[in-house]
């Protein structure tokens, strides 16, 4: 059979003549890597463009269309020692680059308009008390305002948009008090100046939407990161199938190209990447991920087959029932959807201050209008002093006080490995205060390993491994991993479904089953551990038997003591069966595990714990865990998960290790902790502020000083989280 | 004060250039990789003798 690489479902028209494709790379981390790839694929001949992106950590391509093959610059950036697959922009990630645009022009315009409109305000400050004429302040009055009205009507548009959201689904948000201090503050001036009177503040106005447009386009960058991260690491996992091009010819083609109703060669070893009904065939097949059950299933014509399943013996043919993203099973997608409602509920800390904040604030404004017409002061002087309280108490450092910490957060635990998927996770992980963890592929590790390697001879180990290169079987994969084995014995002949063998120094060396190699009689004594594979070895007539199974993760026990001493209550849900979640528990020393429970069970499981106020952490990587990962509080998973548990999941995390969970855990705390800080230095402003206000003796610079001052205190307080400490365990 | 006539739309046209400067620079694509920008200014220039093969 005939295979070959198609990447065409990738490669755009840019223009005349010119093809076009994004690769994802990994490890381009420096300007060294960055150099070395570009003038490694600017010298193939026909390149026209070859550019990295060290942000995103993508190549662009560009050639003459029709003169090169799109594998061939996988290759070379293979020799060039980067392994880098093409991407593909999801929607998602599109909106938020056209979003995080957007965001920036606004941006652009608030500070174009408010260094110029404090241009204008500033010779009037000064000029008040001195010799300027009131016609050269109503000149200066005027220009500000032809600068200010358009600039705040543009830069305005995100919290005018998002308080209109709010507003007509009868609720409020931070954006609601902005919106309407803005259009009061520019409203008033304008008035005020129609009148000739002393003070204006549109300079107060458009510098507020200025700060927190800095807030909002920091908010923005960290979320756009996160999902080109994620993007990446998703095409890096290269996820291909082969696909029926022809009665006996097949092609390698990517997942995206794949369509219902395709029939694709599932080989021994490999992870199925659709879903799917077998046609041909026997095998057995391994549905840990889906299931969480570790024995294997077998597999013959019409049984379903689902993304994430690795074959383990046979060769099976399957049509295509659903590709990827669609790949669901309609008892999960049920559970996920009721999940994901009661995900939305939550409310976030910034809104919830808001919620407390407008009322009090527009109270207090009220107050005071009346409270100077009682004390009889006229209509208008009442109404602009009741308009500078609300300019002065306008939430910019509040709008601030979040997005700067999140940011900061979110920057310190993408270097400890840990991404994030939603904004507000880092609020819910911190009230995190039971753990909930799966077994299979989360405190264990999604790869096999050899348990007893160490009593093996090293010159044995090392001959199997060899052996096992041969082999496409899972377990065998394992074996040569562990024994780092590099160069295949020549002349090794493959039994399917019951081992590899092969000659060396004219003995018969054997690994697979124990009945082919003769080493039944071992079985026996072997400690049976019940997640165990074994295989056998033999050469001559010398036999071993190996233990082959998922292990825990190196620090997973490390890791459970620190939850520990951080008074967080921890348990095991697990789909596999009673003996192998015990094993784990007492292996880990965790008080309480249930077994062989079902996606509803963990829901329920999650929902008694919700009664009794707990709030859950849910740490997961199956499809079966995907929707307690949206039913619990906040959730993690590793990225090896299921395409649905990570997407479902708020945070993932990079690696073998398990100590990312702690790391998250621990900045979370700590960027929660700031937040709350920026939140009281916020309102005690307000407090030192508002009696001054409401005095009426508020001057327009007075209120751009006390603005700037605050937001300033608060955003360099948020940088205080990054000095997170480096040991987590 | 007659120089307001002149300073104050000079100031203005002077800020505008600066925006129209930062929005043709978002426009381009200039903020899309800022970490990579900061090394490239410092990256060396390409040794001469592979310039031949590139061009």
């Amino acid at each position: 059979m005939h295979v070959t690489r198609d990447f065409s479902h990738y490669v755009r028209t840019a223009g005349e003549g010119v093809q076009h494709i994004d690769l994802a790379v990994e490890g381009v981390h420096c300007a060294g890597c960055m150099a070395k790839i570009e003038r490694g694929l600017s010298a193939i001949p026909d390149v026209t463009l070859a550019r990295v992106n060290l942000t995103n950590r993508r190549v662009a391509l560009e050639w003459k269309a029709g003169t090169l093959d799109p594998a061939r610059f996988i290759d070379r950036l293979e020799e060039l020692g980067y392994k880098a697959y093409p991407y593909e922009t999801e929607s998602a990630e599109a909106t938020e680059v056209a979003e995080s645009r957007f965001l920036l022009r606004c941006l652009g315009v608030a500070a174009f308009a408010t260094m110029n409109v404090m241009m204008l305000s500033i010779p009037v400050w000064s000029g008040s008390a001195g010799d300027m004429l009131p016609e050269q302040r109503d000149f200066f009055h005027w220009l500000s305002a032809l600068i200010a009205l358009p600039a705040a009507a543009y830069a305005g548009q995100p919290f005018f948009r998002s308080a209109w959201r709010a507003l007509s689904h009868k609720t409020t948000n931070m954006d609601v008090p902005i919106s309407i201090g803005v259009c009061l503050a520019l409203g008033m001036s304008v008035v005020e100046t129609i009148h000739h009177a002393e003070h204006a503040y549109f300079d107060a106005a458009i510098m507020l939407l200025t700060f927190l447009l800095v807030g909002r386009v920091l908010d923005q960058n960290m979320r756009r990161r996160t999902r080109a991260v994620a993007g990446n690491l998703a095409a890096l996992k290269a996820e291909t199938a082969a696909k029926f091009v022809g009665p006996d010819e097949i092609s390698q083609v990517p997942v995206a190209a794949i369509h219902p109703g395709d029939i694709v060669l599932l080989r021994p070893g490999e992870r199925c990447a659709v879903d799917g009904t077998v046609i041909e065939g026997r095998s057995e097949i391994d549905q840990s991920l889906i299931t969480g059950e570790t024995l294997y299933v077998t597999a013959g014509q019409g049984t379903p087959v689902y993304a994430g399943s690795m074959n383990i013996s046979g060769t099976l043919r399957v049509r295509v029932s659903a590709a990827s993203e669609a790949t669901l099973l309609a008892e999960i997608t049920r559970l996920l959807d009721n999940a994901l409602q009661a995900r939305s509920r939550y409310m976030r800390l910034a809104d919830r201050a808001s919620r407390l904040y407008a009322p009090v604030v527009h109270a207090t404004a009220l107050i005071t209008i009346l409270g100077w017409v009682i004390a009889g002061a006229g209509w208008h002087d009442a109404i602009v002093t009741g308009v500078a309280v609300l300019i002065i108490t306008c939430p910019c450092a509040l709008g601030l006080a979040i997005p700067t910490v999140q940011t900061v957060a979110s920057g310190a635990m993408f270097k400890a490995g840990v991404l994030l998927n939603s904004g507000d996770a880092i609020e819910r992980l911190a009230e995190a205060d039971h753990v909930i963890f799966d077994k299979t592929g989360t405190l264990t590790l999604p790869e096999l390993e050899v348990t007893n390697a160490a009593d093996i001879p090293a010159a044995i180990f090392d001959l199997a491994g060899r052996l096992a290169l041969s082999s496409h079987h899972p377990v065998a994969a394992a074996v040569a991993q562990a024994a780092d084995a590099k160069s295949p014995i020549v002349g090794a002949v493959e039994e399917a479904g019951q081992g590899v063998r092969a000659t060396v120094d004219g003995v018969e060396i054997r690994l697979g089953r124990p009945s082919f190699c003769g080493a039944e009689a071992l079985i026996g004594r072997a400690t049976l551990d019940p997640e165990a594979s074994i295989v056998a070895f033999s050469k001559g007539a010398e036999k071993f038997v190996l233990s082959v199974r998922q292990g825990l993760r190196p620090d997973a026990h490390a890791v459970i003591a620190a939850l520990k001493m951080r008074n967080l209550g921890i348990e095991i849900l697990s789909g596999d069966r009673e003996p192998a979640v015990t094993a784990a528990a007492h292996a880990l020393g965790i008080p309480e595990w249930r077994a062989g429970v079902t996606p509803a069970d963990k829901i329920a499981r999650i929902e008694e714990l919700k009664q009794r106020g707990a709030k859950v952490l849910m740490v997961g990587d199956g499809m079966n865990d995907a929707p307690s990962l949206a039913a619990a509080h906040v959730s993690m998973s590793p990225i090896s998960a299921a395409h649905l548990s990570q997407a479902t999941a708020d945070l993932v995390f990079l690696g073998r290790p398990l100590a990312p969970v702690v790391a998250a855990i621990d900045s979370a705390r700590r960027a929660r902790h700031l937040m709350r800080q920026n939140l009281w230095l916020a309102i005690g402003y307000n407090v030192l502020a508002v009696p001054v206000a409401i005095s009426g003796i508020v001057t327009p610079l007075i209120a751009a000083a006390a603005m700037s001052g605050s937001s300033i205190l608060v955003m360099l307080n948020s940088l205080r989280a990054r000095s997170a400490s480096r040991e987590v365990v | 004060m007659e120089i307001l006539v002149i300073l104050v739309p000079l100031a203005l046209m002077l800020g505008g250039a600066g925006l129209v400067a930062f929005l043709w620079s978002l426009r381009s694509g200039q903020y899309d990789d800022l970490d990579g920008a900061a090394w490239r200014a410092i990256a060396d220039d390409e040794p001469p003798q592979e310039a031949p093969a590139k061009r």
